[in-house]
């Protein structure tokens, strides 16, 4: 037991245990290869937002006048693949995820970690060709590469830009193997799976749809990059092959992939929820289980992007039936986590903040689901601005508000120094206005009917286009903030104590930042997940360890 | 709406009211979901406010209550599910006697050709209140043709062919799109559905000089020499043609399809996938001797031929390959 | 910081430099390894997976030609890589008994001769590969099946393209598969140093038996691509 006079931030910890170069790009410390992640991806968000924003300052006006046509079909595309690839999917798993899975089951590091090094390398290579693919003229075939543009038709480096994912992708199935593995092998004694947090849960059924599904887009690259190189016809069909193939196996692993990127923010959510409503969650039971649902059924509605392909009617119902299936856990969680609230001690912390936000746009995405879902309308707004808007609010104002609570969060942990909770607050409020501005009018841009890729379009969609565009300025700024407050507070910042949300999880019994092994002594669980009551109580004061 | 800031689609064919009857539904369903969600989360939020030296009243859950809340939202999805399956079957039925235009989309323009000849590029000019049917296929990429006013939209292909129809309900001019990203002028690949009058209509057709689509086809059939083989007087080295469009057919490897245009153009290119039962494989292909304008001709003439799949038939198109034998035969 | 090494004391205290860190006990780590591996095989299931459904597919729609392309294949070299690779897997479980009952001699043999099982089934796949080369059976310009049968339908000949189709699979399939098998032969050199040098004992060659389940699992996999590929109405 340690004195509290000297922050832990000074005392040794896994941040100054070693210092130099080497130390950190050898290291298998599971926390500080969470470091690296988060730099890695904040560098690519960046990248990503860049194209974003040429993309909506082309679409200020109606005439194509800003880029060249062939310029803004790169634009987006790179958008795509840079913010799906390099940063969605990476984001929470390889940062949060990291950083925390051992800690929060009571483990000293996961269960492979010179394999979770591998898996930043593997993504640094993958960046790095993505990188050479952009600076050398970019690829224009959309995020989707749809064949036979992307095999036989495009002048862009196509190939590059697919074995670039390619490798990325190894990168996301090591993640999920050292997840799935740790997660069943390496819980502390007493640390059964019904007292497990439920960012283990989302941990775990994210891990498997990574690890069943990224195989599939691998070879679906393969394919595409060997009839690009070869002039083969497996897709073509000037030479009997297939487009809709291509599409099929492109889908079964990029439809998954949005629940890859989206059950981990569900899985943050719920941590702060619960402890910022000093509450159990409302239905441990059935809020754990609908991770696992959304991970299975996940799989089967992958044809519900395809329903104006050239697909038969009856493929179409069947898929269409499915994807009404796997809203209902969405669903679940969303009614689970309002239910937490309820009889709570609600703090407005930052944290809370981005919670709120999410439970707002998620439930906004996911209903808007419903109506891409339903055939009648989907032939309709399939292929407009309703599906950007759709998919944004839940990658965005899903997902990424997920992120950015879950960094607010846990920031004491991961760097020892409190953040200045007003500038936090600020920013959340200023990200969640900035969101629905650039959003909002999208779904009616896309039910009025202006399609995706367009770079010019006819004039009466421009007053909408304009508030998309001012939003996304706004949205801009509330990104900033963080960044820079966040590295003012490693230098400035208050130093932490362990527990400044007086939170439930072992990670809290740790001290911030934590020590190279997390702990001295292998805890020993007696207690349920989110003994709020007991905490509040006083009766398990959360003890300080080292 | 206001002329140059529109939040609404005009509404201009037979499906656009079934396709916003659904919409608003969704609408209203999704306004009161958000709002009690919102209303909810406010609500507590405030309520059970952090006051100092009150606790958290710890509510584990409530099974009834999860049963509740999944049984219902299943409901209403299928209820939702339903509704937009009948809407998208109506949209997919093409009704008999409607009115063949066959599409050929390229980089970066539409090329459109009436059955009764006239040729159109980025602009289709429809009668009012006439079903129109479009059979429309791709010379290189996949492209898609979308009509917002009409809630249509069907991707174009390379290889086969796809369908599409519509009965416009207003005259006026309505924005042609492309739909599916398609190289460098993809945003450009656009045009315009001109709904006309009856009378205007006429006066437009007969601007044109162009004999039927299924003559040109009658011509292309002579020029390759077809008839050698596909005879109609005495029986050739292949079937037949005299009434078969539509018609069900025996393959020689005991496979029954139905003879729509997918297959007709599937036997010019590729002859030798599906042998009519009674027939030696010796028929060549055309892969390469013929433009996608001379298949739709082809097309079209075999079709003047008679037969039950006359222009109109209510058979949905089948897939050229795959879809093991039968046709889909929505009604 | 060194309180990791009081994990890695056996019952009967002494030191077992191959347990990590950040493991409780060996049985921890033994079952952690295997496990992993298995996750890596599931992976490479839905890899091969995406593969073996476009191949299904178009062996559905182009049944003759492909069975016309697969009667141009070697199944005779293909069945002899089938058996090379079955006594493969044979050695390599034989590997693992001696390791697991201190047979040192055999262990080394038994990884040496699976590795030259595996250099023979490259070695024979080559000759595979360059005999298509040589028959113009290569996808791409050189390409050329003119005048090939369909099997048990006389007079009527195999669609070139249709049949490109299954040479680009037939190479990709069989491709990918040579280089998890180039891998396999990376991984037994690296085990066959280490065998060498002693690391593997009774109580410890783990190694060795992931290794077994990488070799085993491409083992498998030849075993579908042999009948899929080669054997495609061969009773015609």
């Amino acid at each position: 037991m340690a004195t509290a006079t000297v922050p832990a931030v000074e005392r040794e910890n896994y941040l100054n245990k070693h210092y130099g170069v080497g130390s950190w790009l050898l290291t298998t410390d599971h926390k500080r290869i969470a470091l690296l992640y988060l730099v890695s991806i904040t560098f690519f968000f960046f990248i990503g937002g860049l194209f974003a924003l040429l993309i909506r300052l082309e679409l200020l006006t109606p005439a194509g006048d800003l880029l060249q046509a062939d310029t803004y079909n790169k634009m987006f595309t790179m958008h795509g693949q840079v913010m799906v690839f390099f940063f969605l999917i990476p984001s929470i798993p390889a940062v949060l995820g990291n950083f925390l899975v051992p800690i929060m089951i009571g483990a000293k590091d996961l269960a492979f970690p010179r394999i979770n090094l591998l898996s930043w390398y593997l993504y640094i290579i993958a960046g790095i060709m993505m990188l050479h693919c952009m600076l050398t003229g970019g690829v224009d075939t959309g995020w989707t590469f749809y064949t036979p543009f992307s095999t036989a038709f495009s002048n862009t480096k196509v190939i590059e830009a697919g074995l670039a994912i390619f490798v990325s992708g190894f990168s996301s199935i090591l993640t999920g193997l050292n997840f799935v593995v740790t997660i069943h092998r390496m819980r502390a004694p007493g640390m059964t799976w019904s007292r497990l947090p439920l960012f283990i849960w989302a941990h775990y059924a994210t891990s498997i749809i990574q690890i069943l599904g990224t195989p599939v887009i691998a070879i679906t690259l393969v394919l595409v990059v060997a009839e690009r190189a070869l002039h083969l016809g497996i897709f073509d069909p000037r030479l009997g092959g297939d487009p809709l193939l291509f599409q099929h196996l492109f889908w079964f692993y990029s439809h998954p992939a949005v629940y890859i990127m989206i059950l981990p923010s569900m899985g943050v959510v719920t941590e702060i929820i619960a402890c910022f409503s000093r509450k159990r969650i409302f239905g441990y039971t059935f809020v754990a289980f609908s991770s696992i649902a959304i991970a299975v059924f996940g799989f089967l509605v992958w044809a519900h992007h395809m329903f104006v392909a050239g697909i038969s009617v009856y493929a179409a119902l069947i898929f269409s039936m499915l994807s009404y299936s796997v809203a209902v856990p969405s669903a679940v969680k969303v009614f689970n986590w309002t239910a937490t609230l309820y009889k709570g001690s609600i703090h407005y912390d930052a944290p809370m903040l981005y919670a709120f936000g999410f439970l707002g746009l998620f439930t906004m995405g996911g209903l808007t689901g419903l109506f891409l879902a339903a055939l009648g309308i989907d032939v309709h707004v399939t292929d407009t601005y309703f599906v950007i808007a759709h998919f944004h609010y839940i990658m965005v104002g899903g997902a990424l508000m997920g992120y950015l609570g879950g960094m607010h969060f846990w920031w004491p942990k991961i760097s020892g120094k409190l953040y200045p909770e007003g500038w936090a607050r600020l920013a959340a409020l200023i990200v969640f206005i900035g969101f629905n501005l650039t959003f909002f009018p999208q779904f009616i841009l896309g039910y009025l009917g202006m399609p995706r890729r367009y770079f010019q379009y006819p004039p009466e969609f421009q007053v909408l286009n304009v508030l998309s565009t001012a939003g996304a300025t706004v949205l801009a700024v509330g990104y900033l903030m963080p960044m820079i407050y966040f590295l003012w507070s490693m230098r400035y910042g208050k130093p932490a104590p362990n527990n400044p949300w007086k939170a439930a999880g072992l990670e809290w019994t740790t001290q911030s930042p934590p020590t190279t092994f997390n702990f001295d002594e292998e805890p020993v669980v007696t207690w349920e997940a989110y003994n709020y009551d007991e905490i509040d109580k006083g009766h398990k004061e959360v003890t300080v360890v080292g | 709406m206001f002329d140059n800031f529109p939040l609404w689609p005009q509404r201009a064919s037979s499906m656009a009211g079934n396709v916003d009857a659904l919409f608003i539904f969704l609408l209203i369903v999704s306004g009161m979901m958000t709002l009690l969600i919102f209303c909810a989360v406010l609500y507590f939020a405030a309520r059970y406010r952090h006051r100092k030296g009150v606790l958290a009243e710890q509510v584990e859950g409530s099974t009834p209550l999860e049963i509740m809340w999944t049984i219902i939202p299943l409901g209403v999805f299928m209820v939702i599910f339903g509704w937009g399956a009948f809407v998208y079957f109506q949209g997919h039925t093409p009704p008999r006697d409607a009115t063949e235009v066959y599409v050929v989309a390229k980089q970066w323009m539409w090329k459109l050709e009436h059955a009764e000849g006239q040729r159109e590029i980025n602009e289709l000019h429809v009668p009012v209140g006439r079903d129109v049917k479009l059979i429309m296929t791709s010379q290189d990429v996949i492209h898609s043709f979308f009509v917002p006013a009409f809630r249509v939209k069907q991707d174009v292909l390379p290889g086969r062919y796809t369908v599409l129809w519509f009965r416009a309900t207003k005259p006026g001019t309505y924005h042609l799109f492309c739909a599916e990203y398609c190289g460098t002028q993809h945003s450009g690949m656009i045009g315009n559905i001109i709904v006309q009058e009856p009378a205007q209509y006429e006066a437009w057709m007969s601007g044109t000089n162009n004999g039927p689509l299924s003559a040109a086809g009658e011509k292309v059939f002579a020029e390759l020499g077809c008839a050698t083989c596909h005879r109609n007087d005495v029986q050739g080295r292949g079937p037949s043609l005299q009434g078969v469009f539509g018609k069900p057919v025996q393959l020689e490897d005991g496979r029954m399809i139905t003879a729509d245009e997918n297959y007709i153009r599937e036997s010019i290119l590729d002859p030798g996938t599906k042998i009519v039962k009674g027939f030696r494989p010796v028929m060549p292909t055309f892969q390469g001797l013929v433009s996608e304008e001379q298949l739709n001709a082809l097309v079209a003439y075999v079709k003047s031929l008679g037969g039950p799949g006359q222009p109109g038939t209510k058979t949905a198109m089948s897939a050229p390959d795959g879809a093991a034998g039968k046709g889909n035969q929505v009604q | 910081m060194s309180d990791s090494t009081a994990a890695a004391h056996t019952p009967e205290g002494l030191h077992n430099p191959a347990l990590l860190h950040h493991f409780a006990t060996e049985e921890q780590q033994k079952d952690s390894a295997s496990f992993g591996m298995w996750i890596f095989l599931g992976t490479e299931v839905m890899f091969f997976g995406g593969l073996f459904c476009a191949y299904l597919i178009y062996r559905g729609w182009y049944f003759g030609d492909f069975a016309a392309a697969s009667k141009s294949i070697d199944a005779l070299l293909g069945a002899t890589n089938t058996a090379v690779l079955i006594c493969s897997s044979l050695t390599v479980v034989l590997a693992i008994w001696a390791a697991h009952t201190a047979r040192r001699g055999i262990m080394l043999v038994m990884l040496a001769l699976t590795m030259l099982f595996g250099l023979t089934f490259l070695g024979i796949k080559g000759k595979e590969y360059h005999d298509k080369f040589v028959e113009h059976h290569v996808p791409g310009t050189s390409f050329s099946f003119e005048h090939e049968e369909i099997p048990g339908h006389p007079g009527q000949y195999a669609n070139a393209r249709h049949a490109e189709i299954f040479f680009a699979l037939y190479f990709i399939m069989t491709g990918l598969h040579a280089l998890h098998m180039i891998v396999g032969l990376g991984i037994f050199t690296w085990l066959f140093v280490k065998a060498w040098r002693g690391v593997f004992t009774p109580r410890y060659y783990t190694p060795l038996e992931i290794g077994g389940l990488y070799w085993h699992f491409v083992d498998i996999i030849w075993i579908y691509l042999f009948p899929l590929l080669y054997l495609i109405d061969r009773h015609q």
